[in-house]
């Protein structure tokens, strides 16, 4: 795979409203910076996580896809995030075996209070998803928005 | 067997113990046998057959079948027996009203194997023990059972027949099974060479819907699928997207239910191996959150219906590139 110097990646970041989703608001509001090119979607839980929702982001142009919830153990409804954390296990490494890198899937837990690690782990994964160039493998070229 | 089978399916219905018996029975040819729900003795001597093309689990057909009125018969493979279980666990089978006829099994026999071993115009297969004896338009042969059997009976995990009312033959064992070797040489590849893989096999797919329909643990009254606003409901896969998406979400839905019988492997047009997809799930299932086979017992809790604390992060997944 070409590694394209002017590559930006377009990263969907999936954020529980609870955590995640105010963690990113303070890394906002304390001016850290994180890529542009992370398109926040809030969800009302890491478990509201449809795998649907993922294919379907990499079809329209996703070169990365990030599940962000409350830490185990913080989950607003208390027992969400460990069924996401199964479900993503088990789609993220069925992703890997059909040949999706699984670099390109990841999980984070940040809680509201973490707008540093929300900024971090935004920018690294936006370097990750740089170095492994834009994803054809799961593309629809017919909903591409240019 | 067939006459034991026959005899027991016709003294079911004589007697008055159940009001239907769900079998099989010969379609155009011998060996496109079909399921086929028998409702009075005559009937189960002219037409039911069970013979080594008998692969359909008839454990789904119970959904609708243990739903009307009256006991039904059904007979059922030790594989299949494993689907009853398992719906019955999801609440989807009206125990009381089916008398369940466990058949002890040596593997069942799949046509494309013996054209594989370059017999044409088979026109009758009779089983003798261990061997099969072939009669083609253009000669008569004896083969072993074993170069007959279809794919998915060489990897056969047990042969006990669980949760039956009745036995014909004995109760059989767990089978050492090396069912997950495929699984292990595709995660030996790399991401490039798995996707080319799955690329060239899914990309036969014609959406026939054939894998879904006769899957047990694809079961829903609703399915995705079949809403025309999920844009993947067609019968002709429009992109390889969609091709993908079809097999990634369905072999989820089931991931945890999935007991491995290998029927939509048997019945793809397209000879895609898609058990290989659910195995997947299996083998990750079992290396995170402890050895579980679906349909094995009562009990047990379904992985994806649970978790514990201490679960590994998706950082764990590491398909055969070790621990980086
Ligand atoms: S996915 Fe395939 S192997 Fe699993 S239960 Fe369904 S038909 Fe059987
Ligand atoms: S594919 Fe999913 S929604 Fe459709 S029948 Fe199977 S489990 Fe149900
Ligand atoms: S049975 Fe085969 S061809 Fe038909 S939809 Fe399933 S994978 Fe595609």
């Amino acid at each position: 795979m070409q590694v394209n110097e002017t590559f930006t990646p377009t990263i969907v970041a999936f954020c529980c409203n609870w955590c995640s989703y105010a963690g990113a608001d303070l890394s906002g509001t304390n001016r850290l910076q994180y890529p542009a090119n992370v398109k926040i979607i809030r969800i009302p839980c890491s478990c509201r996580l449809n795998p649907m929702f993922i294919l379907r982001a990499f079809q329209r142009g996703a070169d990365g896809v990030i599940l962000c919830g409350c830490h185990p153990g913080d989950c607003h409804y208390t027992t969400g995030n460990y069924y996401a954390r199964r479900r993503m296990t088990l789609l993220f490494s069925l992703l890997d075996f059909m040949g999706i890198e699984r670099e390109r899937t990841r999980v984070e837990w940040v809680s509201a209070a973490e707008g540093a690690k929300f900024a971090a782990t935004m920018n690294d994964f936006t370097q990750t998803i740089t170095r492994l160039g834009p994803n054809r493998r799961l593309e629809d070229l017919r909903c591409k928005v240019e | 067997m067939q006459s034991r089978v026959i005899e027991k399916a016709a003294s079911l219905l004589e007697s008055g113990a159940c009001t239907r018996v769900l079998g099989w029975k010969a379609g155009a040819f011998f060996y496109d046998v079909t399921p086929a729900v028998f409702t009075c003795a005559q009937e189960v001597r002219e037409q039911m057959v069970f013979n080594p093309f008998c692969g359909a689990n008839l454990s789904k057909y119970l959904i609708a079948e243990s739903r009307k009125e009256g006991r039904i018969a059904v007979f059922l493979k030790p594989c299949d027996t494993f689907s009853f279980v398992q719906l019955q666990k999801e609440h989807r089978i009206a125990r009381d009203k089916v008398w369940a006829v466990g058949v002890q099994c040596r593997g069942m026999c799949d046509i494309d194997s013996l054209k594989e071993l370059g017999l044409k115009g088979v026109t009758a297969v009779e089983e003798a023990e261990d061997d099969l004896r072939v009669t083609t338009l253009y000669q008569e042969k004896t083969i072993s059972r074993k170069e007959a059997l279809s794919p998915r009976c060489h990897t056969c995990k047990s042969r006990k027949l669980l949760d039956c009312d009745e036995l014909i033959g004995d109760q059989g064992q767990d089978l050492p099974s090396s069912r997950f070797a495929q699984v292990e040489a595709l995660e030996a590849m790399t991401p490039e060479e798995r996707f080319a893989f799955w690329r060239g096999e899914l990309s036969k797919c014609i959406r026939c819907n054939a894998c879904r329909n006769v899957c047990p643990a694809c079961s829903c009254e609703k399915c995705v699928f079949d809403n025309p606003n999920s844009g993947v409901q067609n019968k002709a896969a429009a992109s390889s997207f969609e091709e993908n998406l079809f097999h990634i979400i369905r072999a989820f839905h089931v991931a945890g239910r999935c007991t491995d019988c290998g029927e939509c492997t048997r019945v793809c047009p397209q000879h895609i191996p898609l058990h290989l997809l659910n195995r997947k799930f299996i083998k990750d299932m079992n290396e995170f959150y402890g050895p579980y086979q679906a349909g094995g017992d009562f009990d047990a809790k379904p992985p994806m219906l649970a978790f514990t604390l201490d679960d590994p992060e998706a950082s764990i997944i590491t398909n055969g590139r070790d621990g980086q």
